[in-house]
């Protein structure tokens, strides 16, 4: 029987912490691709070759000590619901790719949720560490003590000149992808996000909507991360990552004091409209909702808005997804019976927060 | 105006695909747009990270002038491993095995050079099978570390730093 307590709950047991500078920076996630030598990637692999990998790579934990770790538990992608697939996606918990692609794919999760090791995605093996706030650099350390557990059982792809071999060319060498997401409501509203963007990817960073590339930043969330996996050490990438987001914090902040010193009155009523909005509504899209709970966020942040904390918050924008409201009513819904549904989820967890 | 693909639906999607030079107009439905997966940045379906890095593949297989006569034509490049073409490798923009590498060797420099700026790593190095590169970075630093000894006139720690570097050198070479 398949391990289904990853889906039956819409808030990670790590996003109840906080972690440092949580008032905008939501979450910091490292991944690390690898792959086995003498396997083909994913791609090409024949269903025996990507059971050899699973087989390979999943008895890892039992022999080396990531018990230290927590407690780790299995799921095979082949075995669970689509449903279920679709709120690991939606919770971050895997990739689009490894719910819907892979072969013999399947995930090691930690139990507080906040590492999950994929098999047989993209690259034989992906290691995730996602930390609530601002922690990348605690992220990447978590990741690099797990990939060293990893290397110990098994031989990688690496070759001496490119580094760690992956199946895109974009993700050789460090093999690392770090990202930040981080809500920025108040440089979206004084309009300099976008000459703020476009700062950050002349660094070599890039910036994506938080389902990753290809989706819209949805609820003034952006996720921002490394582009480059050749030619810098780890430490530079995560060093360039971390020393830029601090900037981004900066101006968010002080936009969101000249925000309130020039115009209080406009915002607090724009704030307090969206928390009544999503008090009384019956009907609520996807992209209202995700507008109006950054703009309540920014009033809780702000001390405007009392009552919902911020894991009340994360809690929302997990339970708000088309997936997690089809788990959580237990049928398949077309979009307006999500809205209906959605505008019913968010009214009654607001009047207990 | 109609979209040029189906004919039927008006074209939503105007764009301008310059192409070694060559200029190329575009107006298609995004029905079409998401069928031939050439949707642009920004809108939700996407534009492939995969579709983006096989035109800079195919401008490379294009290009005049930079293939050198002693390095075979890309396209009867093959991975003797697991048989992906270079042809292959640059449509679809991934590689099919790690031996992908080998077999296509330096042709890959300028894709890495355009996607990360740089064509060699230096991060972090696997323990068992990296152990001669370890090996190989600390010498290297140690080298460095003796060249400013020198500079330095500190010529004991000079000697200390040589001896060293010779017990690595004879170890590398043991290996």
């Amino acid at each position: 029987m398949p391990n289904l307590r990853f889906t039956e709950k819409a808030l990670s047991e790590w996003m109840l912490g906080t972690g440092s500078d949580s008032d905008i920076v939501i979450s910091s996630r490292v991944r690390i691709a690898r792959n086995l030598q003498h396997l083909p990637f994913p791609l090409l692999a024949t269903r025996q070759q990507s059971e050899e990998v699973l087989n390979l790579l999943a008895k890892v934990p039992e022999e080396q000590d990531i018990k230290s770790l927590g407690t780790f538990y299995t799921i095979e992608l082949d075995e669970i619901e689509p449903i279920d697939k679709k709120v690991l996606v939606e919770k971050h918990l895997i990739s689009p790719s490894l719910a819907n692609e892979s072969q013999n794919g399947a995930v090691m999760i930690s139990e507080d949720e906040s590492i999950s090791i994929m098999i047989n995605e993209e690259d034989h093996l992906r290691i995730q560490c996602l930390y609530p706030g601002f922690q990348v650099r605690e992220a990447w350390e978590k990741a690099t003590s797990i990939d060293d557990l990893f290397e110990a059982e098994v031989d990688y792809a690496f070759d001496d000149k490119r580094g760690y071999l992956t199946s895109c060319p974009t993700n050789v060498g460090t093999g690392l992808r770090a990202s930040v997401m981080m809500h920025l409501p108040a440089l979206v509203m004084t309009q300099q996000i976008n000459r703020i963007l476009s700062a950050v990817s002349q660094v070599g960073l890039t910036v994506r909507g938080i389902y990753g590339e290809g989706s819209e930043a949805v609820g003034n969330l952006f996720q921002i991360s490394n582009q480059i996996t050749l030619g810098q050490s780890e430490n530079e990438i995560i060093d360039n990552l971390h020393s830029v987001v601090l900037q981004i914090i900066e101006h968010e902040k002080n936009a969101r004091t000249r925000l309130m010193n020039d115009s209080r009155l406009r915002i607090t009523d724009r704030i307090k409209r969206s928390y009544g909005i999503l008090s009384y509504a019956e009907v609520m899209d996807s992209k209202e909702a995700g507008q109006r709970l950054s703009d309540v966020r920014l009033g809780v942040d702000l001390g405007i808005v009392e009552g919902p904390s911020i894991p009340v918050m994360n809690e929302l924008n997990v339970m708000t997804q088309p997936g997690f409201l089809q788990k959580k009513f237990g049928h398949d819904m077309n979009s307006e019976e999500r809205d209906i549904y959605r505008a019913r989820l968010i009214r009654e967890t607001l009047a207990k927060a | 105006m109609l979209c040029q693909e189906c004919g039927k639906r008006p074209a939503t999607l105007h764009f301008t695909k310059i192409v070694n030079g060559e200029k190329n107009e575009f107006h298609i439905c995004e029905t079409c747009a998401r069928e031939k997966g050439e949707m642009i940045p920004g809108t939700s379906g996407g534009f492939s990270i995969h579709s983006l890095l096989s035109g800079l593949l195919d401008f490379e297989t294009a290009g005049k002038g930079t293939a050198s006569s002693s390095v075979k034509a890309p396209q009867s490049l093959r991975c003797e491993e697991c048989g992906m073409t270079y042809s292959q490798f640059s449509k679809i923009g991934r590689f099919g095995c790690s031996s992908c590498y080998k077999y296509f060797g330096d042709r890959l420099d300028p894709l890495f050079k355009r996607v990360h700026g740089n064509t060699v790593h230096v991060g972090k190095v696997p323990k068992r099978s990296g152990g001669r590169i370890q090996l190989k970075r600390k010498i290297d630093d140690l080298k460095l570390e003796l060249q400013q000894c020198i500079q330095q006139e500190e010529f004991e720690e000079a000697a200390q730093l040589r001896d060293q570097i010779r017990t690595l050198e004879k170890e590398m070479a043991g290996q």
